[in-house]
């Protein structure tokens, strides 16, 4: 699995066989991974597949349970950022932590400030800021307020200023996330001046393409594992895709899907639904009965098409019709009155309340549905826990034990029924199997088939193309926002899945790839 | 123009405006004679102003500030009256104390993450109970450094005299401005206030700062207590009670966002004139009752609080409306 490199070729930091938990959640699992002189290594993973939490023991943020770091050879321990920062590794995080309120100049140079008669000498200052800059061909007013710039030129301030503190490895987690194509272009080009130096840069995307465009070596992680190290040239997209998404089910590879049930009269239809800059304009039917996964990588749009359809963001375009006649779905509150339920993907901050007990996290949905005036009582509350308790198999030691004690997969099976207390018709669940363990896993799946036996619409999406396989009538395959293809009956299997999500033809992306 | 600079401005444009009407109607008022006046009853508020100023940018506020003026003024009369010290060891001490209690205030907020409104909150009343510790009664304070240092004045032309503590206050607020933007602590107080984790990310040095900060706060109140005890000659448990709440009113009408990370010390100075200002035309009209000072001091917090939402709501729609721009593509 390692790229066929020389040994000897220059590694400035490497960890080794390095693990992190928290509260039992294996975030690192014997990780791997190196980073030499001169080379951009693209990190990759979805969400929860430990790119950050590695990260994060490179730079002392976190330390690790267990392994080694080692850095120009040395083996050390990383104890906090400022500590990194001075052996000579540099993060740019996704959100530019800078300092808007700040002066351009005071970003580049707060706390190191030169000074003339014991007081800043801010023209030094920012004379010395423009000669920074007019490194990475930036002529811009380094006197103005950072917040006055866009967020490209910060995040290449943001880059200057690490590269000068530091200076021999550059982490950027995911910088391109909110650039146009110029300026992803513009830091690409600073980006490829830097490995000339000989600094080595981790790189971390979801954007497929920019992999390729940019990056000399590939790690891919998955749920905390290493999924594999290679050449960038020397791995093809598919193959990319496949370790990204994996195959870690075993216990239902051998489930085929479902089924389309007949076309029902009763059914919630979204006619080119969109909202610009999030996601294109799509077309969405869903009938009773019936399950429509969701699948594409990281970034893809699938939860911006959650939000969308639970009416947390307002289309800009398009109507949504249930039973033929037209609704609005402008807020959470108008979808829930129509029926509607969202699990969403980050549970821990945006699904359970953890400081409330099983009984009342799974009571919320049903009550505010009913509105404040019409409270439920605490014995209905009891009846509707101890009803959800047995049919969800949640394993809890009492409905009063806060939520935050219990597993992942018994939070996410907690969500599960404070939405199915409300009896919804249409269910949108964004991940529901992410960070549990494998037998949750399984009985969450065969619960989804359940609900969709006795009648209920779902939309799951999933980054488990198995899992997505075992209980979708239709499949959803979305790719830079765009939903781009529909997949039913015998196309329902993996290896389409994968190679429609691979698929080239990356939109609006095109420029990039003819530069390479 | 630059959006931060416009609360200053306006502050500006509020002053002269408020001392031209007056002059409008009491032509008297414009004198140097007025002015100095102005200085002088106005010094001990704006020189605990210029730590607010900094307490307020760092994104933390000061309720001691009232309390620490009246202590220090208790301390310096007992020691001088009763203990018969020299003022300038009395004013020694009651330095000293007031920085080290604003230290260990900073200290609590900064390693014990409690929000520095309750910990200063109850710097509030612990000071203000250490007067009553000290004594209930007004205490005169009859010496001759005193006489001297009150008899002190540098005649300004027009007949007006800028006095000691006018002139004290002024060379705060001098050296106020120079910290605030010619020094690293400076920066590191208003990169705190910006965003802390940020700030702390980038190496700053957030608990020194922090420290810092709540030192010179609480060592400008003492510096105040000397000049209200200048000022009035004694010392008394009650006085200075609220002065926190004026100094927060000229911070924030001088342009200062309660939010921290954005103020100027420049604008402060204009926000303690323009309360002054109002206290000497109720003076010159004679009908008023004092309270119109705070009427119109609340309307005017009112109306720099609803200035700095929108403009604060202009500048993100602007910044989100640049992003979005750039996300397309």
């Amino acid at each position: 699995m390692t790229a066929n490199v020389s040994p000897q070729d220059d590694v400035l930091l490497s960890v080794e066989n390095i693990h992190k938990s928290f509260l039992g959640f294996k975030a690192l699992d014997g990780v791997d991974f190196d980073i030499r002189a001169g080379e951009i290594h693209a990190l990759l993973g979805e969400n929860g597949a430990g790119k950050s939490t590695l990260i994060k023991v490179l730079t002392g943020v976190h330390q690790p349970d267990s392994g080694v770091i080692r850095f120009e050879g040395r083996e050390i321990g990383v104890r906090d950022t400022l500590q990194a920062q001075h052996l000579g590794i540099g993060t740019v995080y996704q959100e530019v932590n800078l300092l808007p309120n700040l002066s351009v100049a005071e970003n580049l140079f707060i706390g190191r400030q030169p000074k003339r008669f014991g007081f800043v000498d801010r023209r030094e200052m920012e004379r010395r800021a423009r000669a920074l800059l007019a490194q990475y061909g930036m002529d811009i007013d380094v006197s103005a307020d950072l917040a006055q710039y866009s967020v490209a030129v910060q995040q290449l301030i943001a880059i200057a200023r690490a590269v000068d503190l530091s200076g021999k490895v550059l982490i950027l987690d995911e910088p391109t996330a909110s650039l146009d194509r110029n300026e992803t272009e513009m830091l690409f080009a600073v980006m490829r001046q830097l490995k000339e130096r000989g600094m080595g840069i981790v790189f971390i995307t979801h954007f497929l393409d920019q992999v390729y465009a940019v990056s000399d070596r590939v790690t891919i992680l998955r749920n905390g594992k290493l999924a594999g190290t290679a050449l960038t040239k020397e791995l093809s997209k598919i193959d990319l895709v496949s370790k990204m998404l994996g195959r870690t089910l075993a216990e239902v590879t051998h489930t085929t899907h479902r089924t389309a049930p007949p076309a029902s009269a009763r059914r919630i239809s979204f006619r080119g639904y969109g909202l610009s800059r999030s996601i294109a304009p799509f077309d969405l039917d869903i009938s009773e009965g019936e399950v429509v996964g969701v699948a594409g990588l990281l970034g893809s749009g699938r939860t911006e098409t959650a939000r969308l359809l639970f009416g947390i963001d307002v289309p800009d375009s398009g109507k949504a019709t249930v039973d033929g006649k037209e609704i609005r779905l402008s807020s959470p509150r108008e979808a829930v009155a129509a029926g509607f339920g969202l699990c969403p993907e980050d549970r821990k901050t945006d699904g359970i309340v953890g400081d409330l007990s099983v009984r009342e996290n799974i009571a919320l949905a049903l009550q505010a549905r009913r509105g404040w005036l019409r409270r439920l009582s605490s014995r209905e509350q009891s009846e509707l826990a101890d009803r959800f308790i047995k049919a969800l198999d949640i394993r809890t030691s009492d409905m009063e034990k806060p939520v935050k004690f219990l597993s992942g997969g018994n939070q996410q099976k907690v969500i599960l029924a404070r939405w199915l207390a409300t009896n919804p018709r249409f269910l949108i669940l964004d991940e529901p199997t992410r960070g549990i363990d494998v037998g949750a896993h399984a009985e969450i799946i065969t619960l989804i088939n359940r609900l969709c036996d006795d009648g209920m619409a779902l939309l799951v999406i999933s980054s488990e193309i198995e899992e997505i396989v075992a209980y979708s009538s239709r499949v959803r395959v979305l790719r830079d926002r765009v939903h781009t293809a529909e997949l039913t009956g015998k196309d329902i299997n993996a290896a389409t899945i994968m190679r429609t999500i691979a698929a080239d033809t990356p939109l609006g992306d095109e420029p990039m790839e003819a530069k390479q | 123009m630059n959006t931060r600079l416009l609360p200053f401005y306006a502050t500006l444009l509020i002053c002269v405006l408020l001392y031209a009407a007056c002059v409008i109607q009491f032509p008297n008022m414009l004198s140097t004679r007025v002015l100095g006046n102005l200085l002088t009853d106005n010094a001990f508020l704006g020189i605990a102003a210029v730590g607010m100023t900094l307490v307020i940018i760092s994104g933390g506020i000061d309720l001691s500030v009232g309390s620490v003026i009246a202590f220090t003024g208790v301390l310096i009369a007992v020691l001088v009256s009763h203990h018969g010290m020299h003022p300038l060891a009395a004013f020694a001490i009651a330095l000293t104390f007031a920085a080290v209690f604003g230290a260990a205030m900073g200290a609590i907020i900064h390693y014990l993450n409690v929000p520095a409104f309750i910990v200063t909150l109850a710097g509030m009343f612990l000071a203000r109970g250490l007067c009553f510790v000290l004594t209930t009664q007004s205490i005169p304070i009859n010496h001759p450094f005193y006489t001297a240092l009150q008899g002190l004045y540098w005649r300004l032309p027009g007949g007006g005299r800028l006095t000691f503590i006018g002139g004290l206050m002024l060379a705060v607020f001098a050296a106020g401005i120079i910290i605030a933007h010619f020094t690293k602590f400076g920066s590191y107080v208003y990169a705190i206030g910006g965003n802390r984790t940020s700030a702390e990310l980038m190496g700053v040095p957030v608990a020194r700062t922090t420290i810092g900060i709540y030192a010179l706060s609480g060592f400008l109140s003492g510096l105040a207590g000397i000049v209200f005890s200048l000022y009035t000659s004694a010392g008394y448990s009650l006085s200075a009670v609220g002065v926190e709440l004026d100094t927060i009113a000229a911070v924030v009408i001088g342009g200062t966002l309660l939010t921290g990370g954005v103020g100027y010390v420049a604008g402060t100075f204009f926000g303690v004139l323009i309360q002054g200002i109002i206290q000497t035309y109720i003076v010159f009209d004679g009908t008023l009752s004092s309270w119109w000072t705070k009427i119109v001091v609340g309307i005017l917090l009112f109306a720099f609080i609803a200035l700095q939402r929108v403009l604060v709501f202009v500048s993100e729609r602007r910044i989100s409306g640049r992003t979005i721009a750039r996300s397309t593509g």
